[in-house]
């Protein structure tokens, strides 16, 4: 039977419609976490994820998530690995993500800065991240906290609309 | 083969030893499918050393950040200070666990019950001298000023030499390093904008800054001086010799505290670590029984 299912479920199209945990209008693959899926030659299905910040909290249910999806979908072995590097940027979130992100009230991430090759330069100054508000789609709006409810959002306020909202920040 | 019907079971499921490990993170191997190999001519024990520098200097300071919740000044700061200390925490985590492959456990794996994780029984059951932290994230957190300074100046020092580990030749301290300098950037301008506000700020902010300042620096003598262990490692293109990095630590440091409007202490001699060769004040213990505790008193629970 788990063979008849193999043939008929392709189990990349199960791991992509896999949702993230915290941003559950997202899936794995809209935010660039789901690497690659492959099945071996003994029919085990080889899922790569990459962590989205090091201490991501998520990481555990994300792997539970992929393994439960695709034993529901007839898969008997998932081998979920995780891959460090090239580590994950927001750049890798996809068109399609950041549209669901904004439909949902948070601000996609801006062009992430390029990862410095000798010294990290020190910010002194206010953080010079912009966001469009996504509810009214004013450029005027203002960071109230670099950090919010998990690690990959800071907190912002429409100066237009008045509304809070969050921002998947750039890194 | 049963399959799970909740994600709930799948997470409970994980493990077939009949439960999970009560106080670790268990269910997901840090480096499940990495290939932990260790470079050719270079000494596991080495390797595992090393591992366990880096990563007991952001365990303890995560655990000294999150004292801080409910305390904080205000709630957008907690939220701050606790996503600080999960980035370091998760740091501290992929490091034991490379110290763990590498198979330097020392008595804690006599001590953990064999389903508990590598990285755990590093972090719960190991003592006070096996831990290789320095000086500088043992000491208690003071007031807020001198809690910012200090993650100042570890921040700062981290940054330098998570750059330059970037380049490693361990692939996996090369991963580790490239995606931690990029979080730890975020706590050193955070940190940074902090000492700004409180030295350039009232009289009473600028008094108890300098005093952070005045506090913290001493603890920066034993960075920058190399133990055996880094100084072969760094011959052998795996580590980054501390010494190499004291230049951009001063450069950074004095310009945050000039700006700040505060005086830079006189630069203390530099020293061999002692933290490194597990030689600790009493603050480890005590930091380290809240730590522990729980897991100690009830090593075997499963949930």
């Amino acid at each position: 039977m788990v063979n008849r299912v193999q043939q008929e479920v392709d189990p990349r199209e199960v791991a992509a419609s896999v949702t993230d945990p915290e941003l559950p209008m997202v899936t794995l693959a809209d935010l660039g976490v789901l690497r690659d899926v492959r099945v071996t030659d003994d029919g085990t299905v080889v899922v790569d994820i990459t962590p989205t910040y090091t201490g991501c909290p998520a990481m555990g249910v994300m792997r539970a998530d992929l393994v439960h999806a695709l034993h529901s979908a007839g898969f008997g072995d998932v081998d979920v690995r995780t891959v460090l590097s090239p580590a994950w940027s927001t750049d890798w979130i996809s068109e399609e993500g950041r549209r669901k992100l904004t439909v949902a009230g948070i601000a996609p991430p801006g062009k992430a800065p390029e990862p410095a090759t000798g010294p990290v330069p020190l910010q002194l100054g206010p953080s010079r991240r912009t966001a469009d508000c996504p509810l009214c789609g004013s450029t005027d709006t203002e960071e109230l906290s670099e950090f919010g409810a998990t690690a990959c959002k800071a907190l912002r306020r429409c100066r237009s609309c008045r509304e809070p909202f969050e921002h998947v920040k750039e890194i | 083969m049963a399959h799970e019907e909740t994600v709930y079971d799948a997470l409970t499921n994980a493990h077939d030893d009949g439960g999970q490990w009560a106080f670790g993170t268990g269910f997901d191997e840090p480096l499940a499918g990495v290939d932990t190999t260790v470079p050719d001519g270079v000494d596991a024990a080495d390797l595992g050393e090393y591992c366990l520098m880096l990563g007991d200097d952001a365990l303890l300071l995560a655990q000294r950040l999150t004292q801080w919740i409910t305390a904080a000044p205000e709630l957008e700061e907690e939220v701050a200070i606790g996503n600080l200390a999960l980035d370091l925490l998760g740091q501290a985590r992929l490091l034991l666990a490379r110290a763990g492959s590498v198979g330097v456990l020392g008595r804690s794996r006599e001590r953990a019950t064999a389903s508990i994780p590598d990285e755990d029984a590093l972090a719960y059951f190991r003592d006070p001298d096996e831990f290789r932290h320095t000086a500088l994230v043992e000491a208690p957190n003071g007031d807020f000023a001198r809690t910012m300074v200090r993650l100042l100046a570890a921040s700062t020092v981290r940054v330098a030499v998570l750059a330059r580990l970037r380049e490693s030749r361990d692939p996996v301290l090369a991963a580790i390093a490239a995606k931690g300098v990029n979080e730890l950037a975020y706590h050193r301008d955070h940190a940074a904008r902090w000492v700004l506000r409180l030295g350039d700020g009232t009289a009473e902010s600028h008094r108890r800054a300098q005093d952070g300042a005045d506090a913290v620096w001493p603890l920066l003598a034993e960075l920058f001086s190399p133990t055996e262990v880094e100084s072969r490692l760094a011959a052998a293109g795996i580590a980054v010799d501390p010494a190499a990095v004291r230049e951009e630590v001063v450069t950074v440091l004095t310009q945050v505290l000039d700006q700040a409007t505060l005086r830079v202490p006189a630069w203390p001699a530099d020293v061999l670590p002692r933290g490194r060769r597990g030689e600790h004040g009493p603050e480890t213990a005590e930091l380290l029984g809240t730590l522990q505790g729980l897991a100690r008193e009830h090593p075997a629970a499963t949930w």
